[in-house]
């Protein structure tokens, strides 16, 4: 489980900006400057609150943000030494679905209403697969049963609204991983499961880790769950990564003020419980209506001193595996050497 | 689903019920005479036998339940007799449904005119709807760019521009000055060869365009606000990100979910297709449907006028109920809901 550390990465992504090209001529800064590595096998959890970035962070990987309003200004997403961002229409439609696969933040809009979903489901596999009618309906079926879904083999036929919200969800997953995926994305995936399913789908995801080395970028709002899941974690403010460590250093070091104020309005921090919610912190969000040239989080932030207002902290590493990007030492509690 | 068209037809029987009960009344309240285009030297007796004659002798409810039954019951079945060349019952006897102006029955000038309009009021339909579905996928897919902004502005004169200017318009730019086509409809017209045959198309080329224009205007603001609509679904990222063409998300994906809306408003639009284009008939003296009405509204023919009216009124009806059926074959949530 550990991070193999000195093998290369599946997925490195580098200085990634996407902003959003406003009515009116405005911008909005959603991604600014994102870097992470992402190695086989491993599991990243991204948590930040609602609009820091995380969800338009991992659609610019896949471009599969409107374009426009959306436009990834500068970065690089390799995937096996291959630029995402740099690729063809043509060769990008052999990476989605194919090497990245993307489960989607709402599973009630994501589904196609006219087509059934064996239909749905069995696209990606003949696509990419070049499975033949019978053969991408079986595997369908296997799918289907592995994210549990009761008689799978003669539900192929019906139409999304005949399924109930979390088992769409769990036909998103299936999908998602139809074609065995190296990447795994997804975004909120077990907001609308119940606790018994959830644990059935985070026990298949964990085994597909295992076997396949399959890697996964899980996106969410629950600090329990990446307690219990992840192998790292990304914090994301603003659209920037404001902390970035091994799960156990990251809670039991945080350094950014805005992760040691979310783990502190989180009540049991052992014991992997489920279903804590991000806490809301005082004060708002940042508006992104300008690149970041101060740190994002001042406004907010009860350490904040006059550096903080002129200079945009950087990540820097203050242990092993564990970089943050803050002007003041919050364990030494005074700022930073500059 | 078949439950839902039963209950559907049951509710339409009603309603039809009810429309040509008010469409008779309100006609046979109007204050009209079939003896009044008369010269006046034909005597007051004479008048009296020929409103006997056209049964205007007997009271209002007898001559509602005679019209029903001529207009379901009798002309049905000499409709019949006519496809299939038999012969059921009486048919000479069968009462009539006669206009007071040229005294045959209403029926058969009706398929007298029908050819008429179906050739060019049809045809213009469906080349509104060849042209229009196309121009709407492209227009959304490609919003604002200059295709699509010459398809807004295009459309935004067939959609505003009445037909009677842009007839008149093509007939001054076709007819008068260029003399390329013929501004009248020549409807004894009789395709035979090639040469009778390009002169039907040169004929229709002018009232099938102005009427294709209008429907196609009409049709590709609705398909492109259809696809817009769908292209901004989430749907279409999931398609997306499976790897697909943007052949197969648009025409696959987005292409069924738009046309639900579409093919709805296409059936609803029909019965306007038998009802003619009262006006482009008229300038372009197509004798159609529309023609036919008109003339008998100025002549105040009413059982002409009456069976007209009633006859777009069940077009409508079961058209609309067509609509209905297909939003249910498109739409599985309606199908199984
Ligand atoms: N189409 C768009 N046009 C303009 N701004 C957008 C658009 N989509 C997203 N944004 C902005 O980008 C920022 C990041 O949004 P994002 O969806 O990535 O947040 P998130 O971290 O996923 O939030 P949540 O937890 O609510 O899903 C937000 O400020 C949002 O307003
Ligand atoms: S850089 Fe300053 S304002 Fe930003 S989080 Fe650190 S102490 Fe707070
Ligand atoms: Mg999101």
């Amino acid at each position: 489980m550990s991070r193999a550390a000195g093998r290369s990465p599946v997925l490195s992504v580098r200085e990634l900006c996407t902003r959003f090209r406003i009515q009116g001529g405005g911008l909005v800064h959603a991604v600014n400057g994102i870097s992470f590595d992402l190695h086989a096998g491993e599991l990243l959890g991204v948590v930040g609150e609602s609009g820091s970035g995380k969800s338009v962070t991992m659609l610019s990987l896949l471009k599969l943000l409107p374009m426009p309003p959306a436009e990834i200004a500068s970065g690089q997403a390799l995937l096996d030494g291959e630029d995402l961002l740099a690729l063809n229409p043509a060769r990008l439609r052999h990476v989605r679905g194919a090497k990245v696969g993307f489960i989607f933040q709402d599973p009630m809009a994501s589904l196609n209403p006219v087509l059934s979903v064996g239909y749905q489901l069995t696209e990606p596999l003949r696509l990419h697969l070049g499975l033949g009618r019978r053969a991408a309906r079986r595997r369908a079926a296997a799918l289907l049963e592995g994210v549990g879904i009761p008689a799978a083999e003669s539900r192929l036929g019906d139409f999304p609204h005949q399924f109930s919200g979390g088992m769409r969800q769990r036909v998103m997953i299936a999908m998602a991983l139809a074609c065995d995926p190296k990447v795994l994305i997804a975004d909120e995936p077990t907001t609308a499961l119940d606790a018994t399913i959830q644990a059935q789908i985070l026990d298949l995801l964990q085994r597909l880790r295992r076997e396949r080395g399959m890697a996964i970028v899980w996106i969410t709002h629950d600090l329990g769950v990446v307690a219990g899941l992840a192998d790292r974690v990304m914090v994301m403010y603003g659209g920037q990564a404001v902390e970035r460590a091994d799960v156990r250093s990251l809670y039991a070091r945080p350094q950014h003020p805005y992760t040691r104020s979310l783990l502190r309005a989180l009540p049991k921090l052992e014991g992997g419980s489920s279903g804590e919610r991000l806490a809301s912190i005082p004060g708002q969000p940042p508006t992104l209506v300008q690149a970041p040239d101060a740190c994002s989080f001042a406004p907010r932030c009860a350490h904040a001193f006059a550096r903080c207002r002129a200079e945009n902290p950087a990540l820097a590493p203050v242990t092993e595996g564990h970089e943050v990007a803050c002007w003041y030492d919050a364990d030494a509690g005074v700022p930073r050497a500059a | 689903m078949t439950h839902y068209i039963i209950r559907r037809l049951l509710f339409a029987v009603p309603t039809l019920i009810a429309i040509s009960f008010i469409l008779f009344a309100l006609l046979d309240l109007a204050p009209n005479d079939p003896t009044g285009q008369l010269p006046l030297t034909i005597p007051a007796e004479a008048r009296e036998q020929i409103r006997e004659s056209l049964g205007l002798g007997e009271a209002f409810h007898i001559r509602y339940a005679k019209w029903m039954e001529q207009f379901f019951v009798n002309e049905p079945l000499n409709l019949i007799e006519r496809a299939f060349g038999v012969e059921i019952g009486a048919s000479e006897e069968r009462l009539r449904v006669r206009s007071w102006a040229t005294r045959s029955p209403v029926v058969d000038l009706i398929i007298e005119r029908l050819p008429q309009t179906l050739w060019v009021v049809g045809l213009s339909y469906l080349i509104g709807i060849l042209i229009a579905i196309p121009i709407g996928i492209v227009s959304a897919y490609r919003q604002y760019s200059w295709f699509d902004q010459l398809g807004t502005f295009v459309s935004m004169i067939g959609f505003s521009v009445p037909t009677f200017f842009t007839g008149l318009l093509a007939i001054i730019v076709f007819s008068v000055t260029l003399q390329w086509l013929p501004s009248i409809y020549d409807t004894t017209h009789r395709v035979t060869d090639l040469s009778s045959f390009w002169v039907q198309i040169k004929q229709m080329a002018m009232p099938v365009m102005v009427l294709a224009l209008f429907n196609a205007a009409q049709i590709s603001r609705f398909m492109r606000a259809a696809v817009l609509d769908n292209l901004t679904q989430d749907y279409v990222r999931t398609a997306r990100a499976k790897g697909l063409r943007e052949r197969i998300v648009l025409f696959i994906h987005v292409l069924r979910n738009s046309l639900i809306p579409v093919v709805t408003l296409i059936a609803l639009g029909i019965p306007t297709v038998f009802g003619g284009a009262i006006i482009t008939e008229k300038i372009f003296r197509v004798n159609g449907i529309g023609e036919l009405l008109i003339t008998a509204i100025q002549g105040a023919d009413i059982p002409l006028v009456q069976t007209l009216s009633f006859l777009f009124a069940v077009l409508i009806v079961i058209f609309n109920l067509i609509a209905d059926v297909l939003y249910g074959i498109l739409d599985p949530r309606i199908r199984y809901g």
